[in-house]
């Protein structure tokens, strides 16, 4: 599904990523993991299609296609959904509204009936209550007043109702409680389906104990210094990233 | 930035989508301002001669006046000698009696602007008097008004109908001497909107005028007059757009508003006139007086104004808080994309008892549109409990616009509560990645960061014209950011 090649990226003429490789295939979900700065956001972003980073070299290929080409409402609309570290606030914009304009965004992309107010509120109900969300909340300008966890439970909701094929989780795990955290991984893994793949980049393990990878990567000054299954995951929160680092150098 | 950069040019090369002129003959005074003009004027619509003299002596103190200059606005010198004052569509000298009477062009005209007459008679609630150039050419729902004792009519009309109603409140609210525009606009205004609500009446329409500015050369001098007499209600609805022109068009227009006691008035505008190009030329210059007098006590006048078009604006609907107990009110949203120049604002002063205003302005600047708010919140002595809440919050698009707030507070009485608050914000690159990783195309996520901005004041807009409101912006905003 996804295929990452020797990416060179960068901002600001600062190079990030020097050299990263990855496949990430349908019902798969990658966990990258690393230290501040290892450039793990980084690579999020420029999946999802942030403009102010640079490739440099490398390619990433999306299906098949060359996903650098294509604008982020274009990936958006292909299936390709960012979880954000710091979701944005929109005063104003009513939630729904919102994920209700995204949603038909998408699906006239796809060439599918677009769904009317009445429509759309029977499509999300049950996806409200996976994550635990208030009507009330559908209601509040975006993300505007929201408490840490309600950011990330609506980011989760989103992708709940835009159903993603790749969904990229960025730091989804930080400024949780454990009540939250659970709710949130709850929501995560019932989204979890043979179809679809996930890229979860966290700085903790403590996520992991929840939705459980298939294979995790440690992502260190803008390389895969290791990759394997859960255990490096626990052998990382054991040891810490420095002895992990020292064992690749 | 680069990309904003390349987005902003594309917009600026955009064309404006009501640019078009119409071929109609029309009946026309030769350039320039003299008693002369103004007798012609005044003979051609047949008017009485107190206004005859009433407007000789504006057009004599207007001449010892000097055109203001401490607004936040630049512009090449006006040549008031260079200005078409009185132009007439030919076909229409006689009065059309219906919309068959009406010059089929004119119809077009309002059809490629989507307001279709015909279809909006049959709409649900809205009178139309349209004013094409100077003379009203088509008003519709007046018997309905006219059951309920309700005046709607072109203001030339009024003067031959209801001349004691116009000389009685005519420049009471807005005096001839009041400011240059107003003065220049009292010797020669041609036409505008008339209204007149009796005692008791709720007004079983909402009341609305497109108006047009059409004629080469010809500089718009509209004149209206809004009565609520007591306890009786009014919405009125104002919107415009204009054909695209080469060369500045002066547009100096003044609206009075009268509200006696328990009265209310809801005043609307949304107004698209041509901002001109990219290089700032041509467009509106937009110079206009709008007050309203709440004169009665627990009366109320709302201004709700939607600024997208002219290239300079220079507008500041008041509150004149006579009565005890009366209200005050401005929701404003002014966008000066292109080179367009927007100082606007309000003037709230409370001079009753227990008066209060609230004024919520929403500014958005786009390419290199400069946009100032201007206002002034005036508590006199007896204003006795008087309350004032103020919020500006000014939105950038871009790195070549600006934005400005010039708030004016005069506090006089001890007992009064005045709150100003003011926000500055650039649409974030953030925000438009948010909505466009979600699906929303880039333009969509413009409108819809403008739109939850501006909510606050689409609230207050009558449903179909917050619609209307709406779409202008989007149009406005195309391609401003990238």
């Amino acid at each position: 599904m996804l295929e990452i090649s020797s990416l060179k990226a960068g901002i600001d003429g600062k190079t990030i990523l020097k050299g990263i490789d990855l496949t990430v295939n349908a019902g798969e979900v990658h966990a990258i993991m690393g230290p501040n700065g290892s450039g793990k956001s980084t690579l999020a972003q420029i999946i999802a299609g942030r403009e102010q980073f640079e490739v440099s070299s490398g390619s990433v290929e999306y299906d098949e296609k060359d996903l650098l080409e294509l604008a982020p409402e274009e990936r958006a609309c292909a299936g390709i959904f960012m979880a954000f570290q710091y979701p944005v606030e929109i005063p104003g914009v009513s939630n729904s509204y919102f994920l209700r304009s995204a949603l038909n965004a998408q699906r006239r992309a796809r060439g599918e009936q677009e769904l009317d107010a009445f429509e759309f509120l029977t499509f999300i109900q049950d996806r409200m209550a996976l994550l635990n969300l208030h009507d009330e909340l559908l209601n509040r300008p975006v993300n505007d007043g929201f408490s840490g966890g309600e950011k990330k439970r609506n980011e989760i909701f989103q992708m709940a109702v835009l159903e993603p094929r790749l969904a990229v989780l960025d730091e989804t795990d930080s400024g949780l409680d454990i009540d939250a955290l659970r709710v949130v991984a709850n929501g995560i893994n019932s989204l979890r389906s043979d179809d679809n793949a996930m890229i979860v980049v966290t700085h903790y393990q403590r996520l992991l104990n929840y939705v459980v990878p298939d294979f995790v990567h440690v992502l260190v000054d803008g390389r895969i210094v290791r990759s394997g299954d859960q255990q490096l995951a626990l052998d990382l929160e054991e040891q810490g990233y420095d002895h992990i680092v020292a064992q690749a150098a | 930035m680069n990309s904003e950069t390349e987005m902003l040019r594309e917009y600026a090369e955009r064309d404006y989508q009501f640019g078009f002129v119409t071929d109609v003959e029309t009946d026309t005074v030769p350039a320039g301002l003299s008693e002369d003009v103004i007798r012609f004027i005044s003979k051609r619509k047949r008017e009485p001669k107190w206004l005859t003299t009433w407007r000789l002596e504006a057009y004599r103190h207007w001449l010892t006046m000097e055109e203001p200059h401490w607004a936040n606005i630049e512009y090449d010198p006006i040549n008031y000698q260079d200005i078409v004052y009185y132009s007439a569509p030919k076909s229409s000298a006689d009065g059309p009696k219906s919309l068959d009477d009406v010059d089929p062009e004119l119809i077009a005209t309002y059809e490629k602007l989507g307001i279709p007459l015909h279809e909006r008679e049959k709409l649900a609630g809205v009178a139309v008097d349209a004013v094409f150039d100077s003379v009203s050419v088509a008003t519709t729902f007046k018997d309905q008004l006219a059951a309920q004792g309700v005046i709607f009519c072109s203001f030339s009309e009024a003067v031959q109908e209801h001349p004691e109603l116009v000389r009685k409140y005519l420049g009471s609210v807005v005096p001839r001497s009041d400011n240059f525009f107003a003065a220049l606009n009292s010797a020669v205004f041609t036409d505008g909107s008339f209204a007149y609500i009796p005692t008791g009446v709720q007004c079983p329409l909402e009341l609305s005028t497109y108006f047009r500015i059409n004629a080469a050369k010809t500089g718009q001098f509209e004149r209206t007059l809004i009565i609520a007499d007591k306890d009786s209600c009014v919405s009125y609805l104002e919107g415009c757009t204009a054909p695209m022109r080469d060369e500045n068009q002066l547009h100096a227009a003044v609206v009075e508003l009268v509200a006696l006691d328990d009265a209310n008035i809801k005043y609307s505008t949304v107004q698209n006139w041509y901002p001109g190009n990219e290089d700032g030329v041509g467009g509106i210059f937009n110079f206009v007086t709008k007050r309203g007098a709440c004169r009665g006590s627990n009366s109320k006048i709302s201004w709700t104004q939607v600024e997208t078009g002219s290239a300079i604006t220079w507008k500041y609907p008041s509150c004149i808080l006579q009565g005890d107990n009366s209200i005050g009110e401005f929701y404003s949203i002014a966008l000066s994309a292109k080179r367009q120049q927007a100082d606007t604002g309000t003037k709230m002063i409370h001079i009753g008892r227990n008066t209060r205003s609230t004024i919520i302005s929403k500014g958005i600047s786009a390419q290199r549109g400069q946009n100032s708010y201007r206002g002034q919140v005036k508590i006199l002595k007896k204003a006795e409990g008087a309350r004032n809440y103020s919020q500006c919050d000014s939105l950038l698009i871009g790195e070549q616009c600006g934005a400005h707030t010039f708030p004016c507070l005069d506090v006089q009485n001890s007992s009064a509560h005045v709150e100003h608050e003011a926000s500055t914000s650039r649409i974030g690159e953030d925000q438009l990645f948010y909505c466009q990783q979600r699906g929303i195309s880039l333009e969509d996520s413009i409108n819809l960061i403008v739109n939850g901005f501006c909510k606050e004041v689409f609230r207050e807009l009558p449903m179909e014209f917050a619609v209307e409101a709406q779409k202008l912006l989007e149009v406005s905003l195309e391609g401003s950011v990238g």
